[in-house]
């Protein structure tokens, strides 16, 4: 068991991430680990698209950058990363790191790969609704593109005691790429729930990344963040017994304070009191901050209670189309204009039947026209942006079509014209017995 | 007095769901915000924009509440038409609430 503190840094907080700051936490950190949670809830399926075109894709995009950015500072420094950059295809970003690796000269790194999320092949579609509508997913069973389990710390765990340098996962709890090299480091109990509650609490306030050092905080007014253009990531130091506390570099821009980990602490929470993890049910409902020093902020009271023995699964599935277009009228009576546009559209698309599954108008404006702040007009400019959700994508190109012909058809001086069609690919969940979901490890050298 | 004089705030989303924390900038104000903060007022305020049921979480350690809100999203992140499909400026949205100065 480790009698030191244990330092993680937190090295992106979603897939397209600043990649500098991660690189001053792995140089100057004096870190043990570096955490890059890279996973958003379509993420994985955009990803498993990917892969069914090439079978060595559907990993993370910024790999080959994060990889090459990180890993020389991560061998001097001997930090090891641990990261959901795996996305729909953990064994392919494995293989490619240890190539990366290879590339720059470092050599000897254990590299694993964590899988077993794809729980695809176990879902049961005339049984099982989604949480979220209710519908059954019998409605959607052909347009199933991805099923993936949230895991637990399991697979990382196993893999950092067989000695991994680095490790890539797909679906695992944001939170528990956190805890699962704390279990390591202090042998701590699957069972000691008070213990993976605190470090639970841990991996939520790091996973968002810059969010915890006022990345997301700052309102331009009263709740003022220094030096934001160079906004640091955070790190966590963890003693044995849980009790931790939340910093940064000192150099970097941004701020911890108790007010900006407790925005990150109930950041995507629902009752504070239980906050379901695959490992845990975690506990933040006591939960009180202390500012011990600059930029260093002491967490206490966290804890936790049993598992729900139930795993989220996100599937990802095709839903058709959103159709987008948008049109600007300026000066005095641009909002009577819009308004007029908006009835002209909804008379339009209603007598072809192309309102699609659903519809919504919006109005924006601001000065996005004419920049000079002579004009004494409220509101100066109105856009009317129309989105809508079609079957087909013949069916958009129409929708789209209708508002355009808003410049010769419409009422006068409309302009800016912009169409968009986008295929939705959407997500619900669905539970999964736990004991249903093995994690594998794989390792490759470099 | 309105709500953004007393409290900062940040939105979360998971599908459908949004949560809106709602926190003292000084902790002696919770109270205020305990006492007229509440989901019916909150579900008015926010009107049609949240289709579902509002709850909320008290956290007197940290001056804080939590708002649940089901239905936010126009049917979740990765399905909604909406321009801010995650429900994020709903935060700042919610702070122009007016409170009662009298309590």
């Amino acid at each position: 068991m480790s009698e030191k503190n244990i330092r993680i840094g937190s090295g992106a907080g979603y897939s397209g991430d600043r990649i500098e700051p991660a690189v001053d936490l792995i140089k100057e950190g004096n870190l043990d680990y570096i955490i890059f949670e890279c996973l958003a809830e379509r993420t994985i399926a955009l990803a498993q698209l990917q892969k069914m075109q090439n079978p060595e894709l559907g990993y993370d995009p910024l790999l080959e950058e994060r990889m090459k950015a990180c890993l020389p500072h991560c061998v001097s420094n001997h930090v090891k990363l641990i990261s959901n950059m795996g996305a729909a295809n953990p064994l392919a970003a494995a293989k490619k790191t240890a190539g990366i690796a290879q590339e720059l000269g470092l050599s000897n790194l254990k590299i694993a790969a964590v899988f077993g999320d794809d729980v695809m092949s176990m879902l049961h579609v005339d049984t099982q609704n989604f949480l979220e509508s209710g519908d059954s997913l019998l409605v959607i069973e052909n347009k199933i593109i991805s099923a993936n389990a949230y895991m637990g710390v399991e697979g990382i765990v196993t893999a950092l005691k067989e000695g991994a340098d680095i490790i890539l996962t797909g679906r695992v709890a944001d939170p528990s790429l956190f805890l699962a090299p704390l279990i390591h480091e202090f042998n701590w109990s699957m069972n000691d729930y008070a213990l993976l509650g605190k470090g639970t609490a841990l991996g939520h306030l790091m996973e968002c990344a810059g969010q915890v050092c006022g990345g997301y905080f700052a309102d331009g007014v009263k709740k003022l963040v220094p030096d934001l253009a160079y906004l640091g990531f955070p790190i966590a130091e963890m003693n044995y017994d849980g009790s931790f506390h939340i910093t940064k570099l000192k150099e970097s821009g941004g701020m911890v304070t108790p007010a900006t980990c407790k925005e990150q602490l109930l950041y995507e929470v629902h009752d504070p009191s239980a906050y379901l993890t695959p490992n845990v049910i975690a506990d933040f409902s006591n939960i009180t901050l202390k500012e011990i020093g600059k930029d260093k902020v002491e967490v206490y009271g966290a804890s936790g209670k049993t598992l729900t023995g139930q795993l989220k699964v996100s599937v990802g599935y095709h839903e058709g189309y959103m159709a987008e277009a948008q049109i600007s009228y300026g000066g005095s009576y641009a909002l009577e204009r819009a308004e007029l546009a908006t009835e002209i559209i909804k008379e339009r698309l209603g007598t072809k039947n192309l309102m699609g599954d659903d519809i919504l108008f919006d109005l924006i404006g601001l000065n996005s026209l004419f920049k000079e702040t002579t004009l004494d007009i409220e509101p100066p400019e109105v856009r009317l942006r129309i989105a809508a959700k079609t079957k087909s994508k013949e069916e958009a190109q129409q929708l789209v079509n209708e508002v355009e012909t808003l410049y010769t058809n419409g009422p006068a001086a409309g302009g800016g014209v912009s169409k968009s069609i986008k295929e939705i690919i959407a997500i619900q969940s669905v539970l999964i017995d736990k004991n249903k979901v093995i994690p594998k490890v794989e390792y490759f050298e470099s | 007095m309105k709500l953004k004089n007393i409290a900062h705030s940040r939105t979360g989303d998971k599908g459908d769901i949004i949560n809106i924390s709602v926190i003292a900038f000084d902790e002696k104000d919770y109270p205020i915000i305990q006492k007229q903060v509440t989901p019916t007022k909150v579900k008015q305020f926010l009107g049609d924009t949240v289709q579902g049921e509002v709850k909320r979480y008290e956290l007197p350690k940290l001056g804080a509440i939590n708002l649940v809100m089901q239905k936010a999203l126009r049917g979740g992140v990765t399905r909604s038409l909406r321009l801010d499909k995650h429900g994020k400026t709903l935060s700042s949205i919610l702070l122009e609430m007016h409170l009662n100065t009298n309590d």
